[in-house]
């Protein structure tokens, strides 16, 4: 229990120096560090850890070499990953059979293992270290401070890693020295909507009520986008210190966590941090003895997209359907059981640290005019570096998809990046040179929305694309209000004609009304928005939508009923393995003897004959 | 599920009283349930009603408003297709396709034996292993439509039927 801040700051020191040490062999022991991020799990990290431990056993080495788990690298499209100190050499796409040679090379041996050290493919050069790397290179970490780098199940690291030193700051502060810093610091909500943090702040701080709630939304319902899950999970106690921040200067002492109940691993952790910090004296009654109390509790959303949106947010940690409502009055008049409440994404909330941490300029620096500090994007689709990434606003969508993605996959040809995801929009070639920041996307037809940035190339079907995006908001409209309940089914229909090649060109002036009906009659942002993708693939791509109506043609290949699969019969070799694998048996042909062919009338387009033809026989056509 | 064992009510009524200190435990209590039971059933909600004076109507009301929430078991190994934006561009709906053709239902439905239930996932954040699918758990990365029966078969052969 620390009584107070000069108790805490003393121990930080210890816990900084017995981090340091991991990292500069100042400990005398030898640390392997893997990679916990989704896509490095999925990868193998656990047959990594396993096959390392026992090479650690077997040599007797357990006093020297140590194995440590932390959170996401970022680069997921290079793992797993193995980071190796002192010395800080990053081995990626490690598989169990590398890590003899890791572990008897380098780690005994001095030596390292070059085969596994990326490669800049631009360059031919090699990157030992992780900042070599031309996607870190760009990146400026803030909100994802210590991601990567402390284990988040420890809250020693977290703390001698600067943890809760924004809050010891703000403790120092008056609440309204707080709030002005925030205002002066030009943050914005990094949910989607950019609005000003400092002022909604402010008018939950000029309620007077005896209760205030602060909440942090971890509803992350965009699908292609994991940076709120990637910052829950790899430093939980960051979010914990902004809530704690936020709470003191709105005058709250509860906060609520709402994480997607389909993060387990973002919940599990939340809850052990809060309660390694209740343990500390770090949550509670008279915090470090300042007199301020709080305490943080989390609640699971239960699988509504609706739920992004706050007032819905609100209805569901109150039990109910998680319905919007109209506003005002806005959640910082009367909110959680209708009491003021501030409702800022996770990603915001953990930017409010480093704020009071390293002072205001040290954030200002970065950014914009309108947009400071820095955005986590989650860059993924056809680009050749998948991950998540932090960039300072103003970087340019080109140097996001080329520089930090490495360019598209396959040589392809770039087509559109799309972002704020079902409520944003397609930018294409001629958008690449925009700075990214709030006010841009959203003149330029998209939204920074919460970070998804999804890459598509010459075989993505934009009319499939935009379909994609409605029967999301189709499925996901909560049915309180009509236009959007309805309006949303009629565009899909739409576009199920149009993908169908049974469209005409007056869908073109249906879907515009119905999108304009949306947008204007909807309540809440999920109807006011769900037009865009349609409306803006429109925009930029209207004559792939045209093949489809007059020719009937889906000029990608995309859309299964304008396409079939052709065997071309000079390429096949009457190997019979396309009709090996077929699932309904449409390839009929005598192996050895006739070259074979689909009949249309079965075929499924699976794709399976595709990819088990080993001639490239198969076309689309 | 014809009525509810004593100790199945007994266990419910169990999992309310450990909310009682909430405001608003609706949510909390239907999600232990639906982690616990793996379904919640009209039968069950009756339960919860009884126990926490909450209608009936509100109940059903939540339950089939989130995801989360099943009126009907799911079978055993859960098949979770992501469809999440950056897998769906990487051919995503071609994979779900094929389980669901092999399998003979529909997202979301669960095979006569009930040993799988195939769901569409939005994100479950795992892009760079787009396709990805999530079984019990375990992510299959860069899934290919050709690998689908592989990925059925282990399961079934796990289960000791015949592939």
């Amino acid at each position: 229990m620390y009584a107070t801040s000069e108790e805490l700051k003393r121990d930080v020191q210890k816990f900084a120096d017995e981090l340091h040490g991991k990292f500069d062999g100042s400990d005398g022991k030898k640390y392997m560090v893997l990679c916990g991020g989704t896509g490095c799990m999925a990868g193998g990290t656990n047959d990594l850890r396993a096959a390392a431990q026992k090479l650690i056993d077997k040599e007797n080495m357990q006093e020297h070499i140590v194995i440590r788990q932390v959170g996401c690298f970022g680069l997921c499209s290079e793992g797993p990953f193995i980071r190796v100190y002192p010395g800080d050499v990053l081995y990626r796409l490690v598989k169990p059979e590398d890590i003899r040679d890791i572990f008897y090379d380098h780690l005994m041996g001095g030596e390292v293992v070059e085969r596994l050290v990326y490669v800049d493919p631009a360059t031919g050069d090699k990157c030992e270290h992780m900042a070599d790397i031309p996607f870190y290179k760009k990146q400026k970490r803030i909100a994802l401070h210590g991601c990567g780098v402390i284990d988040p199940n420890k809250i020693e690291e977290a703390l001698g890693y600067g943890g809760f030193q924004g809050l010891m700051n703000a403790l120092t502060m008056k609440p309204q020295e707080v709030i002005d810093m925030i205002l002066a610091s030009g943050l914005r909500g990094k949910g989607g909507g950019g609005f000003p943090t400092g002022r909604k702040w402010q008018f939950a701080h000029d309620q007077v009520s005896d209760e205030k709630y602060v909440v942090c939304n971890g509803d992350e319902g965009d699908p292609g986008a994991f940076m709120d899950r990637s910052v829950l999970e790899d430093n939980p106690l960051a979010v914990v210190e902004g809530m704690a921040i936020a709470g003191y200067a709105i005058g709250a002492q509860d906060g609520y966590f709402y994480i997607r109940a389909e993060y387990p691993t973002a919940v599990e952790r939340v809850n052990a941090i809060i309660k390694q910090a209740e343990e500390l004296g770090l949550l509670g009654d008279n915090i470090l003895g300042s007199g301020f109390s709080f305490r943080a509790h989390v609640r699971l959303g239960a699988g509504a997209f609706v739920c992004g949106e706050e007032t819905a947010l609100l209805n569901s940690i109150m039990g109910k359907r998680g319905m919007p409502r109209p506003r005002p009055p806005f959640p910082a008049v009367s909110g959680l059981w209708d009491k003021p409440t501030i409702v800022n994404n996770v990603e915001t909330l953990a930017t409010v640290p480093y704020i009071l941490r390293e002072g205001l300029e040290n954030f200002t620096c970065y950014g914009t005019e309108r947009s400071k500090g820095t955005k986590v994007f989650c860059l993924g689709g056809k680009v050749n570096n998948v991950g998540l990434v932090e960039i300072p606003m103003g970087v340019t969508l080109r140097e996001l998809i080329y520089d930090i993605g490495g360019g598209i996959q396959g040589g392809k040809q770039f087509k559109a990046i799309q972002t704020g995801g079902p409520s944003g929009g397609c930018l294409t070639e001629e958008d690449l040179d925009t700075p990214i920041d709030f006010d841009n996307m959203v003149e330029k037809g998209s939204m920074m929305g919460s970070g998804g940035a999804i890459v598509m190339d010459e075989d993505n079907c934009m009319v499939d694309v935009a379909k994609f995006y409605m029967g999301f908001i189709c499925d996901e409209s909560c049915g309180k209000c009509s236009p959007c309940r309805i309006g949303t089914k009629r565009m899909i229909e739409i576009l199920d004609r149009i993908t169908s090649g049974t469209g005409t060109h007056k869908d073109f002036d249906e879907l515009e009304a119905l999108g304009e009906a949306c947008k204007t009659n909807s309540l809440c942002a999920l109807g006011q928005t769900a037009a865009n993708p349609i409306l803006s693939t429109i925009a930029h791509f209207k004559d792939e939508y045209i093949a489809h109506i007059d020719e009937q043609q889906c000029p990608a290949g995309v859309c299964k009923d304008l396409i079939n699969y052709i065997i071309d019969p000079d390429k096949c070799r009457k190997c019979s393995a396309c009709a090996r694998v077929c699932p309904v048996f449409a390839i009929e042909g005598k192996a050895g003897k006739t070259v074979f062919t689909i009949d249309t009338e079965k075929c499924i387009k699976c794709g399976t004959c595709v990819s088990a033809c080993r001639f490239d026989a198969i076309y689309k056509g | 599920m014809a009525h509810l064992s004593g100790a199945a009510v007994k266990r419910i009524e169990e999992i309310c009283d450990q909310y009682t200190d909430e405001k608003t435990p609706l949510i909390m209590i239907l999600s232990t349930i639906q982690r616990e039971f793996g379904y919640v059933p009209l039968e069950v909600q009756e339960v919860v009603s009884r126990k926490t004076g909450i209608s009936v109507a509100e109940i059903y009301g939540v339950v089939t408003f989130y995801s989360f929430f099943s009126l009907t078991p799911k079978g055993k190994h859960v098949i979770g297709c992501c469809l999440g934006t950056a897998c769906y561009v990487k051919d995503a709906q071609k994979v779900i396709d094929r389980f669901c053709n092999d399998l003979g239902i529909e997202p979301g439905g669960t095979t006569e034996d009930r040993m799988f239930t195939i769901d569409a996932l939005r994100c479950i954040g795992a892009c760079a292993a787009a396709p990805a699918v999530t079984i019990d758990g375990k992510i299959y990365a860069r899934v290919d439509v050709s690998d689908v029966p592989k990925i059925i078969d282990e399961y079934r052969l796990m289960e000791g039927g015949a592939a």
